[in-house]
């Protein structure tokens, strides 16, 4: 089928029929209403939209699905934000005494995004993005995503593309959700090694001991440095692009290098001979010289917005938000296949709106209407058909996948929790 | 607590076993409040020293590494200087001396629940307070032997999990590689830990500690960063309960002008209200910038107009900067927009996605809070820049050696250079400002000390008799008895591994962060 191009002047027809018929509307209820355990946790959250030129609206919250799926039809937001769960319902924040309106928890979120790596990547810069590039992406959540499961304990991560140039993580578990800013902080600081702004030349130090953190992420790096840092980047081709990496190894050696590296020309024979001599550094030595690993970790080691994952009450752009520069839907990404995701390949909304109306397939013929059946019902069964007939089905299929592993593990807590009171 | 009338000079002792229970241990928790009468000039006294104390923890936790050397010799010369308790074992051989080991422990007591109820009615001032009784207790506890610590927790009932010989074998290798204190003969011969990893988010921060499955794993001799973060707790939630008692306290017309001055006490200067304010037009801030403008927000200043964009970090410490230089908010809105719409953004977009929040920085919108210019230690603690990034301290977070270009671009000597990078690389960041200062402005000795961008603007402006002399900065209480920060010691900056983790996690309020960039 014909990749339906997206115009960005087409978006305000076009979402009038995605949050209709194709919006995930149980499902992202179901999400955030966490199996209902807390009181008014889907009421009190924070939603805000974004309308057509820019306009923002703040603090909108809703006492009910349909309710959400009402105002979000109405208004047809050009994009959506989610906030946190705040102690009175948001859309009533004016009324509540100041200083008592309060946000008290959220899920813990991550966001990398392409721009803050334009310092280390030669395709592309700002906003662009390319397959090449992408595996900086692909890398991130792989080293995140371990750290997450296996140093925080985390079980419940949602990995979503952004939409255009990055990715965001939604940590789901409880003990996620009720953090504290500090501990926030905390985490994505553990989570962080590239440190520095504009006026830092070498943003990575690693010193004695490499914690076994560092360690399993650099396992992680040297899994893609090649293929991507020397031969998709070409970082050690052309003089430039050497000459920023040997900016980051101690003068003696970078001496040395320069005068080898004007016959050795190969990329993967100069960076074998940088990491030779990090390796001779180490013996002789006493002081740990990781220069090489650095220059991986500067290169290749996920870059976040740590201001983002400390504030309770930051918003995050939400799961199957439309991107309207782009018109591709914020998507849920599987992570057993992570090194196939291609963000290119992401349903744009006039692709699924286009194959909408499409004529059915066999076997996927209208069921005929039960007249017994109400309106509504019959409403969210069109519903689901509809979407269950486009590329967006196989996202969708995920979240609900996602879902279920917490509705589960919520069933075991709750099982665990009335062993253990029987135990009394 | 009580308090006599007036006149009422003597304590009432308390019965032996009282006693004993409180002050049994030269160290406490501080979980049960005084119970006895006390006058109100002791009452005062002891406030007052108390704070001097903290303020002193304050200080040295910027001039020096925290638990070095001098860091602990000073401290506990302060300690004993004001006559508060220092060492377990200390006096009991003597047991007359005056005061008495007992008297210290009944000031330590007593003097941390006054401050309690000075120091619980706002968020800054709890988070201050918190700070720096947390570093206090932190020096107190390591000073400890080994006996009076275990003493310690047995008498407060700290109980923690620690691992099993088992567990500990098979995570060896990993619990040696995660702290630089961690040897084979560690692992074999201390206990280890297992708490949840919120519980010691410190250690977490730094990577200092082995993590796995949302726990830690913390060697003995790391034990006080638990109890710490237990203190801090407890403390933060009796703070809590005790603002709102307050109002009952405050009845007392004896003690509300007493309480409200110590709780003043601590801020120094914060630049926020001018009084020739739109003094300076927008064409003297080009000048201005070259001249009297810290590196800081010189550093800002040219990054916004050549890049005509900055990002929020930049915009907050660069806006607030220029509002407390005396920018009126009409001015700031022209000045930034004439930037911006030079750059990707349009008068439109400016007016919907960034002039709220300078209105907000003039406390024109949300929750209306008139935020305060950056002092040079929220700039090099908070918040450091990050890819993109232009905000921070140039003497705290570039690289030396484009430090010294730029040093160089701007005129300074190779000797001066080479002064302000060896300040640099001992972490006296602000004393390397000052130098810098000093050097650019052709003055010996400045009579300042500085611990504020703006300070250092107004300083340059009186010398060189600019508009921005004028601007006259309202200082608070003239009849402070408690010295000023800026009077005690020049402020410096801790290690970065030092950084309070409060001040870490302080700005994540600023509303216009809720938005990405677009
Ligand atoms: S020391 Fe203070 S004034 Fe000087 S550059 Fe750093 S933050 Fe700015
Ligand atoms: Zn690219």
């Amino acid at each position: 089928m014909p990749a339906a191009e997206y115009d960005q002047a087409s978006l305000p027809d076009l979402l009038p029929l995605y949050y209709r018929r194709l919006f995930p509307f149980s499902q992202y209820y179901r999400w955030l209403n966490y199996g209902g355990v807390t009181k008014n946790y889907f009421q009190n959250r924070e939603f805000s939209f974004t309308l057509k030129d820019d306009i923002y609206l703040r603090y909108q919250s809703f006492s009910t699905q349909s309710e959400l799926e009402k105002e979000m039809q109405k208004i047809n937001p050009y994009k959506i934000d989610i906030g946190a769960v705040y102690s009175h319902r948001p859309n009533q924040h004016n009324t509540v005494k100041s200083g008592s309106f309060q946000a008290l928890e959220k899920e813990l979120v991550f966001d990398i995004d392409m721009t803050d790596y334009d310092d280390v990547r030669s395709c592309c810069s700002a906003a662009d993005i390319c397959p090449k590039c992408w595996t900086l992406m692909t890398i991130a959540i792989r080293i995140l995503d371990r750290a997450l499961r296996d140093d925080f304990g985390f079980h419940h991560r949602l990995w979503v593309y952004s939409g255009r140039r990055g990715v965001h993580c939604w940590v789901c578990d409880e003990t996620a959700r009720k953090l504290s800013v500090a501990a926030r902080s905390a985490v994505a600081e553990y989570l962080s090694l590239v440190k520095g702004g504009e006026e830092t030349v070498r943003k990575v130090t690693l010193t004695d001991p490499i914690h076994p953190f560092i360690r399993e992420s650099l396992t992680v790096v040297e899994r893609y440095f090649s293929p991507y840092a020397l031969l998709g980047q070409d970082i050690l081709g052309s003089k430039e692009a050497t000459d920023k990496v040997l900016g980051l190894v101690p003068e003696d050696v970078r001496k040395e290098l320069l005068v080898e590296f004007q016959t050795i020309k190969n990329p993967e024979k100069r960076w074998g001979r940088i990491e030779t001599m990090a390796k001779n550094k180490l013996t002789t030595v006493k002081k740990g010289h990781y220069f090489d690993k650095e220059i991986m970790l500067q290169y290749c080691y996920p870059r976040l917005d740590v201001n983002v994952s400390k504030g309770v009450n930051h918003l995050l752009k939400s799961p199957f938000s439309v991107h309207p520069k782009t018109g591709r839907i914020s998507v849920p990404i599987d992570l057993r296949e992570l090194d196939q995701f291609d963000p290119f390949d992401v349903p744009t909304i006039s692709l699924i709106c286009e194959e909408l109306d499409l004529p059915l397939v066999a076997g996927e013929e209208e069921e005929p209407e039960d007249t017994k059946e109400n309106e509504k019902e019959a409403g969210e069964r069109r519903k689901i058909r509809d979407y269950k007939r486009t590329s967006l089905a196989k996202y969708v299929k995920l979240f609900d996948q996602f879902l279920e592993e917490m509705a589960r593990s919520r069933k075991g807590e709750l099982l665990r929790k009335s062993d253990f009171q029987k135990d009394f | 607590m009580e308090f006599g009338s007036k006149g009422n000079r003597r304590k009432k002792m308390l019965v032996n076993a009282q006693a004993e229970q409180l002050y049994g241990h030269c160290l406490q928790f501080y979980s049960q409040p005084p119970i006895e009468n006390i006058s109100l000039s002791e009452f005062e006294i002891f406030a007052v020293e108390r704070l001097k104390l903290l303020k002193t923890v304050e200080n040295l936790g910027v001039s020096h590494v925290k638990a070095s050397e001098l860091y602990n010799k000073k401290l506990d010369k302060e300690l004993s200087n004001l006559n508060f308790p220092i060492r377990a074992e200390a006096d009991d051989k003597k047991p007359f001396s005056v005061p008495s080991e007992y008297d210290k422990r009944r000031k330590d007591h007593i003097s941390h629940f006054i401050l309690r109820l000075a120091y619980c009615q706002t968020e800054d001032l709890r988070r201050w307070f918190i700070q720096q009784e947390i570093d206090l207790f932190r020096h107190r506890f390591n000073d400890l032997k080994a006996q009076y610590k275990k003493e310690f927790l047995h008498r407060n009932s700290l109980h923690y999990d620690t691992i099993t010989v088992e567990e500990k074998n098979s995570l060896t290798k990993k619990l040696i590689n995660s702290s630089f204190a961690v040897s084979g003969v560690t692992v074999k011969e201390e206990d280890f830990y297992k708490v949840p990893f919120q519980d010691a988010l410190d250690l977490v921060r730094g990577r200092k500690v082995y993590l796995q499955e949302g726990f830690v794993y913390i060697p003995h001799m790391d034990i006080v960063t638990i109890i710490l973060n237990d203190f801090r707790t407890r403390l933060s939630k009796a703070l809590a309960l005790t603002a709102r008692s307050l109002p009952a306290v405050l009845s007392d017309e004896r003690l509300q002008p007493l309480l409200n001055h110590l709780s003043h006490a601590y801020v120094g200067q914060d630049y926020s209200i001018q009084k020739s304010i739109g003094k300076i037009s927008l064409d003297q801030i080009d000048p201005l910038s070259a001249k009297s403008f810290p590196l800081c927000t010189r550093q800002l200043h040219r990054a916004l107009r050549e890049s005509h964009h900055l990002r929020h970090g930049g915009r907050m410490q660069y806006g607030l900067f220029l509002k407390g230089i005396g920018l009126t908010l009409d001015q700031a809105l022209q000045f930034w927009r004439s930037e911006f719409v030079k750059g990707k953004v349009d008068a439109d977009k400016f007016d919907k996605a960034y002039a709220y929040s300078i209105r907000h920085m003039f406390g024109k919108e949300g929750k209306r809070t008139d935020y305060t210019p950056y002092s040079c230690m929220k700039v090099i603690l908070s918040n450091p820049p990050s890819q993109g990034d232009h905000h921070g301290c140039p003497f705290r977070h570039s690289d030396p050696e484009l430090l010294k270009q730029k040093l160089q671009s701007y005129k300074v000597s190779s000797g001066g250079v080479s002064q302000i990078l060896e300040l640099v690389k001992g972490m006296h960041y602000q004393l390397a400002c000052q130098k810098y200062f000093e050097l650019t402005h052709n003055v010996e000795d400045s009579v300042f000390s500085l611990n504020h961008p703006n300070q250092y603007f107004i300083e340059s402006q009186k010398l060189l008799g600019g508009p921005g002399a004028g601007v006259k900065v309202e200082v608070k209480r003239e009849d402070n008895p408690i010295p000023k920060p800026s009077l005690v010691a020049p402020c410096q900056t801790p290690a970065p591994g030092n950084v309070p983790q409060d001040v870490a996690a302080e700005m994540s309020e600023d509303l216009d962060s809720f938005f990405q960039d677009a």
